[in-house]
């Protein structure tokens, strides 16, 4: 419990916090279970919608290590109403945090590209959180395999 | 001393939407990961990116330990005035990078 | 027109189809082609390929002196687009006064040690790959041309019984894999054929730049057998005949390979 905690408090703090989070061998990994808590954490009780968010990732990847993703959300970028945040997670790594991304009207676009790590073949869901407090959503599925021949460092 | 690529247009007009990608090199240990004794390799990750155009905040990043090796980030900002962004990364191990690019608004 | 002036013309229409018809098509595949199109696209963006933040180290490297001769590699071979290009097309190779094939890294090393009378760069250091990187970018887009050096045959033979020799507890040899089962999956994965287009690469599985001599003992651990220590002569033997393999293939610098 204490990663998810430690992981928002420094994602909400713009210096950064320095903390180092700890997570207790073997009793910390994701679960639907896991995704669901951690995508409730953000929106609180608000009900979060399918739709306005493409979430670019290949159905295939040779190596999870580097997944190249996409989160854009069809929103206006206005004074107004805004895109806030962009939030990622997955249901299968350790932990079920990918990233957290804070945004304005000066982006212009509410579009964020990364490279992520996926321990398995899961699911990815990116939330959008718009000046309004609504909550927008899309999830996708990335199909992960891994080369015949690797490095064995054990 | 990190290694960085930084890729922004050197130009750009007032009011357009403009896309800056920035890569730095760094392991991004996720602190799951046994070594070849079986301990776990501890957690070294770069943990906030940051970027401000003329020293105003344009854009602001939480990188977790599913965040790849030598990350990589894209992001939109809308040209306002000519002059220097400044990329920030931040981290485990006490890692602080920065980097700049100047842009020429017209 | 007179009839053996027509003759004249044909004839190499015709040889042409000759040699479709024995199947002269290059049925050759870089990994490079085996790729996803998320893969090959983060190869192709300049903007955003992670193996091009080694070759900016190397740009570095190059121009920095080291040693007691307190030389960079600038000062001897100037720029390197115009002092390396070609160069890492046609290694291994034997240097003047040498009798034993080096590769790039080996040949680098040479440069280090006698030249700028430095200390030897560690195997599949930061500073040997960034340089072995940067060099080999200079000959990006270009064919492999294993010189014709006749000193090289016995040493690229050796590498060729390597390559069709079973080895290690799954009692395979890469000719096995990557001759008579490439296009096909293992375990999931696509066997690709085996060429040395992307030399040193960035392996997400690596999460970081490599050489070829780290790739092939991925391999040979992958047969379970003991990989040779860094130093062999043997990885240089199996390049040599690699590169023979994929004789005029082209050579893609900073590139990305699963």
């Amino acid at each position: 419990m204490a990663g998810r905690r430690a992981f928002l408090a420094s994602a909400a703090s713009a210096a950064g916090a320095a903390a180092v989070t700890i997570l207790p061998l073997g009793s910390a990994h994701a679960t639907p279970e896991a995704l669901a808590e951690a995508i409730r954490e953000v929106a609180g009780g608000a009900p979060v919608r399918d739709g306005k968010v493409k979430l670019d990732l290949p159905p295939l990847i040779e190596n999870g290590n580097t997944v190249p993703l996409t989160v854009s959300v069809d929103y206006p970028m206005t004074e107004e109403d805004f895109v806030k945040a962009i939030h990622v997670f997955n249901e299968k790594n350790p932990q079920p945090h990918v990233f957290s991304a804070v945004l304005t009207p000066r982006n212009g676009r509410a579009t964020v590209g990364t490279r992520i790590k996926l321990a398995d073949t899961q699911k990815v869901v990116a939330i959008a959180e718009t000046s309004k407090g609504a909550f927008w959503s899309a999830s996708a599925e990335v199909i992960v395999t891994i080369a015949a021949c690797i490095e064995d460092i054990n | 001393m990190a290694n960085a690529l930084i890729s922004a247009p050197k130009t750009a007009k007032r009011g357009e939407a403009i896309e800056i990608k920035a890569l730095i090199q760094h392991p991004m240990e996720t602190g799951f990961r046994p070594g070849t004794n079986g301990q776990i390799i501890p957690r070294n990750i770069i943990e906030h990116f940051s970027a401000s155009w003329n020293g105003e905040e344009i854009f602001r990043m939480t990188f977790s330990p599913a965040i790849a090796a030598n990350p990589f980030v894209s992001f939109f900002t809308v040209a306002r005035d000519s002059g220097t962004v400044v990329l920030r990364w931040t981290g485990d191990q006490d890692f602080r990078v920065e980097e700049s690019v100047a842009i020429v608004v017209t | 027109m007179r009839r053996w002036h027509l003759a004249l013309m044909l004839a190499p229409v015709f040889a042409a189809s000759l040699a479709l018809a024995q199947g002269g098509i290059d049925k050759r595949r870089s990994g490079y082609d085996d790729m996803s199109p998320a893969l090959r696209q983060m190869e192709d963006d300049e903007t955003s390929n992670p193996a091009l933040l080694f070759v900016q180290a190397g740009a570095a490297l190059w121009t920095q002196p080291a040693g007691r001769a307190d030389k960079s590699c600038a000062d001897c071979h100037g720029a390197v687009d115009t002092g390396m290009k070609g160069v890492a097309a046609r290694y291994p190779a034997i240097p003047n006064g040498a009798v034993k094939p080096v590769d790039l890294d080996g040949r680098i090393e040479l440069c280090r040690t006698t030249q700028q009378q430095g200390a030897p760069l560690a195997p599949e250091s930061a500073d040997l790959l960034a340089l072995s990187a940067y060099v080999t970018y200079a000959s990006r887009g270009l064919p492999i041309s294993p010189p014709a050096d006749p000193r090289l045959k016995p040493f690229r033979t050796e590498g060729e019984v390597m390559f069709k020799r079973r080895e290690g507890q799954l009692n395979l040899s890469c000719a096995n894999c990557h001759d008579d089962n490439a296009g096909k999956k293992l375990g999931g994965s696509l066997i690709p054929q085996g060429h040395p287009t992307a030399y040193p690469v960035y392996r997400l599985e690596w999460q970081t730049l490599g050489s070829l001599k780290r790739r092939l003992r991925n391999c040979i651990i992958g047969v379970r057998a003991e990989a040779y220590p860094y130093d062999a002569p043997q990885y240089v033997a199996l390049e040599l005949y690699l590169m023979e393999r994929a004789k005029g293939m082209k050579l893609e610098g900073a590139s990305i390979r699963p």
